[in-house]
This record gives C-alpha cells, sequence and structure tokens, in this order.
C-alpha cells in the first residue's frame, strides 16, 4: 500500500517539475553548452542565417491577348555565401486556369504546379516565367492569381551544426584581446564595486537600525536605485555628469571646487598630485564602479539590516554595563553578527558584478578603459560580428564563475564543519 | 566636563551644520539664484560658536527661546552680511538652523562629562550626517530625472544649473515632452509592450514555478537534492553567457524580434528564484492540512488548487510583484532581441531613443520618467511584501 503510495508520489512529482526543468534546461543550460560548442567554430554574425530559397510572384496580362496571363517569379538563394540543394516549388492555380508551354523541370498536377530546380549556389538569381491561360473561356481572376504564395524547399547546410572545429578563437582570446586588460579592469571594478557597496550597505544600515523620524521612508529611499530600472538610472547619471551641459561638473566650477570640466566618463586617466606623488586615476572606471556601489549598495543594505535586527539587545545592553562605547560595541557585537552575512553578499555580490554587462554598456559602452570580459562577448559578438569568439570569451567567463563557486563552496563547507 | 568631549562636539556639530547648509545651497543655485561659495570658513565658524554658546546657556533659557535665538544670529550674518540673499532662501536656513539647535540642544555640561561622551558625539552626528547625505546622494538623480523632462532643449544649455520650471505656462507646454514621446515617438505602444511582456511572465512563471515548488518543497522523488541545490547554482549564472547561442538559436527559429520569444527568456531566466522563494514559504505550511485533504481523496492537485494556493497568497503576490519588476526592468534580452521598432519594449525604446544624438535630452528623461514611475510606486505601494521576499534571496542584479 505505501509502496504505491509513493510511486505514485514519484510520478506525481516528476510531472510537476517537469515543465520548469524543461523551460530551465532549454533557456538556460543548454546554450552554456551551446557555448562550447559555438567558441570552436569561426562563425561570423552573417552565417548564422539560414539560407532560403525565396520567389517574388509577379503577375502580368498580356497585350493583345486578354485570356492569357503571364507570371514571372523572381527567385533567389537568400544567403550570399551557402548554396541550396534540391530547390523544390510548389504553387497553386485557380480552378479555371492551365499553363502552356511550361519549363522542362516542371509539372502540373491537380491545379498545382510543381518544379524541381536543383541546386542553387550562393547568390544564385532566376526570372522563371509561366504562362496561364483559361482552360474554359471564363475570365481570369488577377487577384486571385496574385494572392496565392508559391512554397519552396531546399536543403542547405548549417554552419552551426557541422563539424568543423577550430581552436583558433581561444588563440585569439587569449593573445590578441589584450586579455590580462580585460582581465584586470574586470577585477578592478568586480573588487571595489563590491567592496564598496559592502562598506556602504554596512553604515546605512547602522543608520537605518537607529530610532528617528521617517526611519520607514528612508528605509524606502535607500532601495530606489536598487529598484530602478537601469536604463533610466544609467541616462540619467550621464546627464549628470556630461563634461559641458551636466549639473555635477557645472556645480563644482560655480563653486570653484575645479577650474576646468572633468570628463568623468570619457577620460581614461586622470592625474593627481597626492603629496608629491604622482598618480595617475582610472577616471572612467573609478566613475563607473561609483555608478556600480550607487545602484547596489542597497541589496547589501537590506541583508545587513535584517540581521542587524536580528541581533539580541541583550548584548548591547550588558556591553553598556561592562562600559564599552558605540565604537566598542560596534567592533565587538555587531561585526561578529554579521560576518556570515557578509562573507554570503560578497560572493553574491562578487559574482553579479563579475558578469555586470548594462551598466558599463549604457553609461561608457566599454570606451575609455571600461572594458570588461562581458563587454568583450558583446563587442565580440555583435559589434565585430564574430560569433565564435564572442562564445569564447562566454566561456572563459563561464571558467572563472565555476572556479569562484568552488572555492566559495569550500570555504562556507570549511566553516560549516569548525561551527 | 572633558574638553576633548567638548572639542569633538563643537568641530562636528559644525561639520554637521557645514554640510546642511550647503546642501541648501546646492539646492538654491539649481533655482537659478546666483552664489559662488560655500564660506567653508565663515559657517564653520559660525558653528563652533553657536556649540560652545549652547554649552554655556545651557539650561538657562528655555530651548525654544534659544534656538530662534541661535537661527536668527546665523541668517542674519549669513543673509545679509555675507552676501544679501532673496527671503525664502533664509527662511530655508532658518529652519535648518532651528533644526540643527534643537539636535544639539540635548548637550550640556553634564553630558560631555559622562564617559564615552566624545564617541557618542560623533556617532550621533555621523548618524544625522549619513541621513542627510544619503538621501540627498540617492534622490538627486531622480530629481535631476523628473525635472529635466520639464524643461526646454534651450533652456537646459543656456544654463544646465537653473532647475526651476515655470509653472505659469500652459499645461501643454510644461508636459510637451511627455506628449512628444507619445505622439512622435509610440511610447504609448511601447508601455502596452512593456506592460504585456512583464505580466505575462508573471503569469506563466506562476504557472510553472508553483508546482515545481510544490514538488520540492513536499514531495519525495529521486533527484530533489540535486534539483535544489543546481536551483541556486543556475540562479548565479549571468545572462550574458547566454546571450549568443540564444541569439543564434532564436535567429534561425524566427524567434528573434518577437514578444514570444522575449516572455519565455524572462520566464526561464525567473524561475530559478521563483521556486527558490516559493518552496521556501510552502514547507512552512502545516502538513496536518494536507493529510486531511488526502484523507478526503483529493488529488494534488486539488491539493495545490484548494489547500495551498489560498494560504501562501501573500508569497504568491511578492514573488509576482518580483518577477512583474524583473521583467519591467530587463535591459539585455531585449536589446539582443528587438530590432525592430514595433515590437520595443519600454527599456528598449529608451536605448534606441538615445541611439541618436539629435534627440533631446528632455525626451530621454521623460521616458526614463515614464518607465521608473510604475516600478517606484510598486516598491513604496508593496514594500512591505518586497522587502521581505529579497532578504529571502532574490531579484538578481
Amino acid at each position: 500500500m505505501s509502496n504505491t503510495l509513493s510511486k505514485i508520489e514519484k510520478r506525481t512529482a516528476y510531472i510537476l517539475i517537469l515543465p520548469a526543468v524543461f523551460l530551465v534546461f532549454s533557456i538556460i543550460l543548454f546554450p552554456i553548452f551551446a557555448n562550447v560548442w559555438i567558441s570552436f567554430k569561426e562563425v561570423g554574425l552573417k552565417d548564422i542565417r539560414i539560407p532560403e530559397p525565396r520567389a517574388k510572384k509577379i503577375v502580368k496580362s498580356i497585350k493583345d491577348n486578354p485570356d492569357q496571363f503571364k507570371v514571372i517569379y523572381k527567385l533567389r538563394n537568400s544567403s550570399l555565401i551557402l548554396e541550396i540543394r534540391d530547390v523544390k516549388f510548389q504553387d497553386k492555380l485557380p480552378k479555371n486556369i492551365k499553363p502552356i508551354n511550361l519549363d522542362e523541370r516542371c509539372r502540373v498536377k491537380s491545379n498545382k504546379i510543381y518544379c524541381e530546380f536543383g541546386n542553387w549556389e550562393a547568390k544564385y538569381r532566376e526570372n522563371f516565367q509561366i504562362l496561364l491561360k483559361s482552360s474554359d473561356g471564363t475570365p481570369i481572376n488577377k487577384k486571385e492569381l496574385k494572392t496565392i504564395k508559391p512554397k519552396l524547399k531546399g536543403k542547405s547546410d548549417n554552419i552551426l551544426l557541422n563539424t568543423n572545429f577550430t581552436l583558433k578563437n581561444f588563440k585569439k582570446v587569449f593573445f590578441q584581446n589584450e586579455f590580462f586588460d580585460l582581465l584586470s579592469t574586470t577585477f578592478y571594478y568586480t573588487f571595489f564595486g563590491t567592496i564598496g557597496s559592502i562598506v556602504f550597505g554596512i553604515l546605512t544600515a547602522q543608520l537605518v537600525n537607529q530610532k528617528f523620524f521617517g526611519r520607514t521612508f528612508m528605509r524606502s529611499v535607500l532601495l530606489f536605485p536598487y529598484v530602478g530600472p537601469v536604463v533610466a538610472l544609467a541616462y540619467t547619471w550621464e546627464l549628470l555628469l556630461d563634461p559641458y551641459s551636466g549639473t555635477l561638473n557645472n556645480l563644482l566650477m560655480n563653486f570653484q571646487v575645479i577650474q576646468e570640466p572633468l570628463n568623468l566618463l570619457g577620460q581614461k586617466y586622470l592625474k593627481i598630485n597626492f603629496f608629491g606623488f604622482d598618480l595617475k586615476l582610472r577616471l572612467a572606471l573609478t566613475t563607473v564602479i561609483i555608478f556600480e556601489i550607487w545602484r547596489y549598495f542597497p541589496l547589501a543594505f537590506l541583508f545587513i539590516l535584517a540581521r542587524l535586527q536580528a541581533v539580541p539587545k541583550e548584548l548591547y545592553e550588558a556591553a553598556e554595563v561592562d562600559g564599552a562605547g558605540p565604537l566598542q560595541k560596534f567592533i565587538n557585537i555587531t561585526l561578529p553578527q554579521i560576518t556570515a552575512v557578509i562573507s554570503i553578499l560578497f560572493m553574491i555580490r562578487f559574482i553579479w558584478n563579475f558578469n555586470k554587462f548594462e551598466d558599463i554598456f549604457l553609461l561608457t559602452g566599454g570606451a575609455s578603459g571600461t572594458r570588461t570580459l562581458p563587454i568583450n562577448v558583446y563587442e565580440q559578438g555583435f559589434t565585430i560580428s564574430d560569433i565564435g569568439m564572442g562564445s569564447a570569451v562566454s566561456i572563459v567567463i563561464v571558467a572563472l564563475l565555476l572556479i569562484f563557486m568552488f572555492v566559495y563552496f569550500k570555504l562556507i563547507g570549511k566553516r560549516a564543519d569548525e561551527n | 566636563m572633558k574638553t576633548k568631549s567638548l572639542i569633538y562636539y563643537a568641530l562636528i556639530s559644525s561639520i554637521f551644520l557645514f554640510s546642511l547648509v550647503s546642501i541648501w545651497k546646492i539646492l538654491v543655485t539649481l533655482q537659478g539664484i546666483e552664489l559662488k561659495n560655500f564660506n567653508f570658513e565663515i559657517i564653520i565658524t559660525l558653528g563652533i560658536a553657536i556649540s560652545f554658546l549652547n554649552i554655556l546657556i545651557g539650561d538657562k533659557l528655555n530651548y525654544l527661546i534659544k534656538s530662534t535665538f541661535f537661527a536668527l544670529i546665523f541668517t542674519f550674518i549669513d543673509g545679509y552680511i555675507v552676501q544679501v540673499m532673496p527671503i525664502w532662501y533664509n527662511i530655508g536656513i532658518f529652519g535648518i538652523l532651528i533644526f540643527f539647535s534643537l539636535k544639539i540642544n540635548k548637550y550640556n555640561q553634564k553630558y560631555l562629562a559622562t564617559e564615552h561622551s566624545s564617541q557618542i558625539v560623533v556617532f550621533d552626528f555621523l548618524t544625522l550626517f549619513g541621513i542627510v547625505l544619503f538621501s540627498f546622494v540617492i534622490l538627486f538623480p531622480f530629481y535631476m530625472m523628473l525635472i529635466t523632462s520639464f524643461k526646454t532643449q534651450a533652456a537646459l544649455l543656456i544654463n544646465p544649473l537653473d532647475f526651476s520650471i515655470n509653472f505659469n505656462q500652459d499645461f501643454k507646454e510644461l508636459f510637451k515632452s511627455y506628449f512628444v514621446i507619445f505622439d512622435t515617438y509610440k511610447f504609448g505602444r511601447y508601455i502596452l509592450i512593456s506592460t504585456f511582456v512583464s505580466v505575462g511572465t508573471v503569469i506563466v512563471t506562476l504557472l510553472f514555478a508553483i508546482p515545481a515548488a510544490y514538488a520540492v518543497a513536499r514531495l519525495n522523488f529521486f533527484g530533489k537534492n540535486f534539483l535544489s541545490t543546481s536551483i541556486l547554482i543556475i540562479y548565479m549564472f549571468p545572462a550574458i553567457v547566454l546571450v549568443i547561442p540564444l541569439y543564434t538559436v532564436f535567429s534561425q527559429l524566427g524567434l528573434r524580434n518577437s514578444v514570444g520569444g522575449l516572455l519565455i527568456v524572462y520566464t526561464a531566466t525567473t524561475l530559478p528564484v521563483a521556486i527558490y522563494m516559493l518552496q521556501g514559504y510552502f514547507r512552512s505550511i502545516p502538513k496536518e492540512l494536507e493529510e486531511a485533504a488526502i484523507m478526503d481523496k483529493l488529488n494534488w492537485f486539488g491539493i495545490i488548487i484548494k489547500i495551498i494556493l489560498p494560504l501562501s497568497i501573500p508569497a504568491i503576490s511578492s514573488v509576482a510583484l518580483y518577477v512583474f519588476m524583473i521583467a519591467w526592468n530587463e535591459f539585455l534580452f531585449s536589446l539582443m532581441f528587438l530590432d525592430n521598432p514595433n515590437s520595443f519594449t519600454l527599456s528598449r525604446a529608451i536605448q534606441y531613443l538615445s541611439g541618436d544624438a539629435e534627440t533631446p535630452r528632455q525626451y530621454l528623461m521623460a521616458g526614463s520618467v515614464v518607465v521608473t514611475i510604475p516600478v517606484l510606486l510598486i516598491f513604496v505601494y508593496f514594500e512591505k511584501y518586497l522587502v521581505s521576499g529579497l532578504t529571502a534571496g532574490s531579484v538578481k542584479g
């Protein structure tokens, strides 16, 4: 009895999860594997269109002969690169119409014309003509003739499905793509973005954890950058930071903080004289990191706040009795309580920042020293139109991500063992 | 009283005062008033003087009289002696000073003599400082977005610092950018498409996620643990590595430029979060209810519809709101998949607008306001649900 019940249970479970698993598999897991496949191929953006045989139908009446019509099919191979084999053509005729002097490649069978055009090489074009005549004397309906569309079929190679593999893409990724520059920019962006958002998260959580007038309002406001649409926020920042008509530069010049406008998103380096040392600050990258911190510290804020509110009040009261000041309370009570949350946050934010595409793309488009790996995927795939290269860069990202996750789960496991 | 505490108190409070006054000055400058200087030295000196006076006077004067007295002195020096300013500027300064004086009122000689008082003072003011500064830094871009959408290109170029809006002009003139984006750039259509895609994603995601989450939460089957950990790992994988294969496959299947294709992708990317959040909630529902239902010969389908769904309306609505917000804000896939202006979503439409360098910025900002307002409204209105969901580890970004 219980055995059959558990069988039913299993079967139901599989039925319930199958749709979700299928969808996630086909849209998320399959592409990750497909990336591996594509990254070993030389594929450009233009190669991925499957060649199609096409026909444009033109109906013409013939002078001096109202019973007859000429139909011209403008045939062509849609691809400029690949041939199409065994092209088959089919068109339907209205009932009262018969073709005369039909091409030898074609035959008629119960009001339908069938043709076999054989192989079309790339860029193939042909104007194919048929003369039509009314078989029983009733006039031909030109409109009806026009509305029927011919059907064409053909076989062609799909460049994605053949088995020609090459290592070229990976060679290019590692040796011709300023790979280490890309990698260091990505790490710089990821690391400082993550640290910054966590530091500001701690500060703001500490703020909101106290009682003051307008606290709930403050909590909502702090989350605005996180929930707002990235497109709107990025363009607003772009206008705000514009060197000539942007508010920030004009404000700073107005209050004489700077003499010359700063091109915060368009300038790669800024020379700063810091106590006699000449430093080169990566200006655009720093700006992008600040945007990143501005947009994502709310997540850290929320997590840390939730943790802070769960810290027992007695701990603080006991510390106060022992004569601890605010700083000591923060270091000895608050920080140890939130380290677990911080390590989770660090991991999540690190991985997500590592993959961040939209923010940089919208702010700088990857120019002036802000090209990270995800930006490079887009550039290779869609700006340079080299799908294979784009996939190869994606594979590098996935590999790095797997390493991060492995390290992270190792560390988490260790901590769990210790406790 | 400790000297150290006194010095800390005077310095930090005057810096706080300076930051308040400076933010007010920035806002005033943005109304077209010419102000070239923050007058750091003067404000700090005044602040320190007021802080010391506050300690000296202590409780000898009623605190309201004391505050008004400080505020009047400061306003007079700042608004009439240092520079001559319009009356509304001075009213603002007066208000800030009243607020400041009331804040420092609680510090007196006794207070500054207690242990750790210097630290406490610093922490108090840092808190206040943080609240003011963070609110300003966060709200300012939103404020700018809104104001810019009401300005004209010419006015913006002549004086980028003039944020004042002329409310006397015609309603149609004031909302001109909005009329233009709806008439010329078909934003009405994009709103409909975005709404359709987002609501569609919510419905399809819930249809797929509720049964799956129930199975993961309640039923025993082979591979269950594997499934629940892989949900989390899949959730970590970024959209950018999916883009190229999906682009090629969708191109070959003719699904690009279709709202349907977008809907499939959004559903798949939000499913792991939705399942994760829902199964957590389903586990918290008492099992006895279902056991009773099995006794009544209800099948699994009946259990989900009649017992689980009515009990988990808060969780389901929080997931629904999230998925809606993710789909509404999504940009990468809409950039990749849509290149026909007839099937743009709002985000893609704004990006398309900005691609044309000729597009005046007020139209761009009007579009941004249109895409931002629905999410912010939803967020503020349903904040309670959303915040609890967020900490359950959801929205990706």
